[in-house]
């Protein structure tokens, strides 16, 4: 049996649906685009032009969630599908977009560069508990316009994994596509086996901005899928009870979900979010807080009554180094979002809030990642009968060590650690260093980085990346990009 | 066709398959291969590779332990015949091994005596709680050049220091090499009390026994 954890109860669920349909009616949602305005309209919602909100009514949500992909698997560069978004299965990648990277060194936050970024997609490479790619971190090395595309280039030249990214702009999305498409070999291969998923962001509460509608409707046309990403901040921009922000997120969702399938019947949307407890002391928003990782199991549930595929950023920590918190953090939203089945787990590396990535951390999460991954495959009898057997050999012999019974099961009944964890005896602990999980992660990281062996990328597919991004690039008055590493001389 | 069994008793051994190991013996002796040989060409290889995928992290305590166990079982059917061919393991040396009096402690003790018999000595387990005497009274016994002494608890930690004392009041220290184990003991620990020796865990501590003793070696 999957144990799974179920946070509101059936009523509950239906009263959270009936409510987010009927947030949709009235007040509305905001649609700052004008092409979904359009479709809106064309639909049958009722679209005030001056205020820009558009009124839904239940019959367009109703037929939206008849036309949705109800699962889809995103697959690796080499056509090996990776990741199945439905039912409960469970996949873990790194949070996106940061803005930061933790300096091993000096324990404190600098701004990424492209050596950074390609050595964390290295190390996401080689971690077997993480399953898809980020584009993790913004590079501080390039123009900011090409900030997500740059992201992506850098991933496209390193990666097997299938990828989790977005765009900041309108216009980059489609340099990204672009990429996208040379790398699977043409539009119809990029939608049949797609390898990479969009975070489109409405904005708490009930606001479609430009950019993201855009991006909506662009990855639904393309056959790209798309991760919906809301985030009501309950207390601040959602309402403190938990129920009532779920009520919004269902409601932000449902019209994403909609204006994907207006804008083609049958486009893979996922129910995703990151939503957040506001913290009323410091005003911020903790991702490691109890109430944060409520809202993303509740919401969870209500998007599998749905049947829809599901995202949720989970798994981090405000703490600004790896301390006690970071950890403490990291493996409670892990733990919680793996019982509650959410296919697409983001955050793994991610520190302060969102804003920072640490590859040590990372490393560390992937541990909290294999024993959430154990954990959720439950307890099986194995035997039959399930250990008279093994008693009716061994009596009061202690041997089970010695067992082949033992050599048999043992790598699939235990999670078994990479050294990060640290399980010596005192005494080993002390010979081998006396080394904290930090100092271990790191050395992990250099070790992981170091055994990394290049994806098959042609050389020829290798020039296309790079011109459509050096293009891009002279856009934005950025005539040279930096050199790839390891391809390119410095 | 000699290399190839030869290596099918290092791939047996590596896979953790007992039952193959055996099978590769019996069928290396059927080829005529030597006794000697066999050992040196396949088990001593095999569980020398075994003994470094558990350093390295890829193997675990149950890989060691059923390997250890198709060492053992192929060194049951080869010490006959090398017995037979008057040739026989004289200097892998001959071991009395306990966990000492006060400590139930068992699973350390065993697996380094299940190493140590696959890697050819000849294991006297004395099982656990041993009283300091029967340490004495075996090691006179079984003309023993080694003895292993483990313990778990810091309050037992001393039996092993008694097992050195009456190893000395009995006339038998200089006879014999002792090593000491168990997790709170230390190199320091077993300076301390004149041990002539301490290992981290069971591969490590055939590699001790191996330097504390001599060496494999054919007597014609």
């Amino acid at each position: 049996m999957r144990p799974t954890l179920r946070m509101l109860s059936e009523s509950l669920v239906e009263q959270i649906i009936a409510e987010g349909m009927a947030l949709l009616r009235d007040p509305g949602v905001r649609v700052h685009n004008e092409e979904a305005r359009r479709l809106l309209a064309e639909a049958g919602a009722d679209v005030d032009a001056v205020r820009l909100i558009a009124r839904i009514p239940e019959t367009i949500v109703r037929q939206a969630l008849e036309t949705t992909a109800h699962e889809f698997d995103l697959f690796t560069l080499d056509g090996r599908p990776a990741v199945h978004y439905g039912g409960d299965e469970v996949h873990f990648d790194p949070g996106s977009a940061a803005l930061s990277i933790l300096d091993p060194e000096t324990n404190r936050q600098r701004v990424p560069l492209t050596a950074d970024f390609v050595r964390l997609v290295k190390l996401v490479e080689q971690l077997p508990q993480i399953d898809a790619q980020s584009t993790a971190m913004v590079c501080g090395d390039v123009v900011p316009e090409i900030g997500d595309l740059y992201r992506l280039y850098l991933a496209l030249n390193y990666i097997r994994k299938p990828i989790v990214t977005g765009a900041f702009r309108k216009d980059t999305w489609w340099t990204m596509k672009e990429m996208l498409v040379a790398v699977a070999g043409g539009e119809a291969a990029l939608a049949a086996r797609p390898i990479a998923v969009f975070d489109v962001c409405p904005s708490p509460p009930l606001l479609w901005s430009d950019l993201t509608c855009q991006n909506l409707i662009d990855c639904a046309r393309a056959g790209i899928p798309a991760e919906l990403v809301s985030m009501p901040l309950a207390g601040a921009t959602a309402p403190v009870t938990l129920a009532a922000a779920v009520v919004q997120h269902t409601a932000e969702c449902l019209s994403g979900i909609v204006i994907g399938q207006l804008a083609r019947p049958g486009a893979r949307v996922v129910w995703g979010g990151s939503p957040a407890a506001f913290d009323m002391r410091e005003g911020t928003t903790p991702m490691g807080d109890v109430a944060t990782w409520m809202i993303d199991c509740a919401y969870a549930q209500v998007g599998k009554r749905l049947g829809l595929p599901t995202h949720a950023y989970l798994g981090m920590s405000d703490a600004k180094i790896i301390d006690a918190q970071c950890g403490m953090e990291s493996a409670g939203g892990t733990l919680l979002g793996a019982l509650a089945g959410i296919n697409m787990i983001s955050g793994a590396g991610m520190m302060d809030f969102e804003s920072c990535q640490s590859l040590e951390k990372l490393v560390i999460d992937a541990e909290i990642i294999g024993m959430a991954k154990r954990l959720v495959r439950g307890i099986e009898p194995r035997d039959e009968p399930i250990a008279l057997s093994l008693f009716r050999k061994l009596g009061h012999r202690a041997d089970y060590l010695a067992e082949p019974h033992t050599l048999k099961w043992f790598r699939k009944e235990l999670y078994l650690p990479s050294p990060v964890i640290d399980r010596a005896t005192t005494d080993g602990w002390l010979r081998k260093g006396a080394t904290t999980a930090a100092e271990r992660a790191a050395e992990r990281v250099g070790s992981l980085v170091a055994s990394y062996q290049p994806s098959p990328v042609p050389p020829e597919l290798r020039a296309e990346l790079r011109a459509i991004t050096t293009r891009a690039a002279r856009k934005f008055g950025m005539t040279a990009l930096p050199p790839l590493p390891d391809f390119e001389r410095v | 066709m000699c290399s190839e069994l030869l290596a099918q008793i290092v791939a047996s051994l590596v896979a953790g398959d007992p039952d193959a190991t055996v099978d590769g013996t019996r069928q290396a002796l059927a080829a005529g291969i030597e006794p000697l040989a066999i050992i040196d060409g396949g088990l001593v290889p095999g569980m020398r590779i075994v003994g470094e995928k558990y350093s390295t992290g890829e193997y675990f305590l149950p890989n060691l332990i059923v390997s250890a166990s198709g060492m053992k079982q192929a060194m049951a059917i080869l010490v006959p015949e090398l017995k037979a061919r008057r040739q026989h393991l004289t200097s892998s040396g001959t071991v009395v091994i306990g966990t000492v009096r006060g400590d139930i402690h068992e699973i350390g003790k065993s697996l380094v005596a299940t190493m140590l018999a696959a890697n050819g000595f000849e294991v006297h387990d004395l099982g656990v709680d041993v009283p300091t005497d029967a340490f004495v009274a075996r090691v006179k016994e079984a003309g023993a050049n080694l003895v292993g002494l483990s313990a778990l608890l810091t309050t037992t930690m001393h039996g092993q220091k008694d097992v050195i004392d009456a190893l000395t009041k009995a006339g038998l220290r200089a006879q014999v090499k002792v090593m000491v184990g168990g997790a709170p003991v230390t190199r320091k620990w077993a300076d301390d009390i004149g041990a002539d020796g301490w290992a981290q865990d069971a591969v490590a501590a055939v590699d001790l026994a191996t330097r504390l003793v001599a060496h494999v070696q054919q007597v014609v």
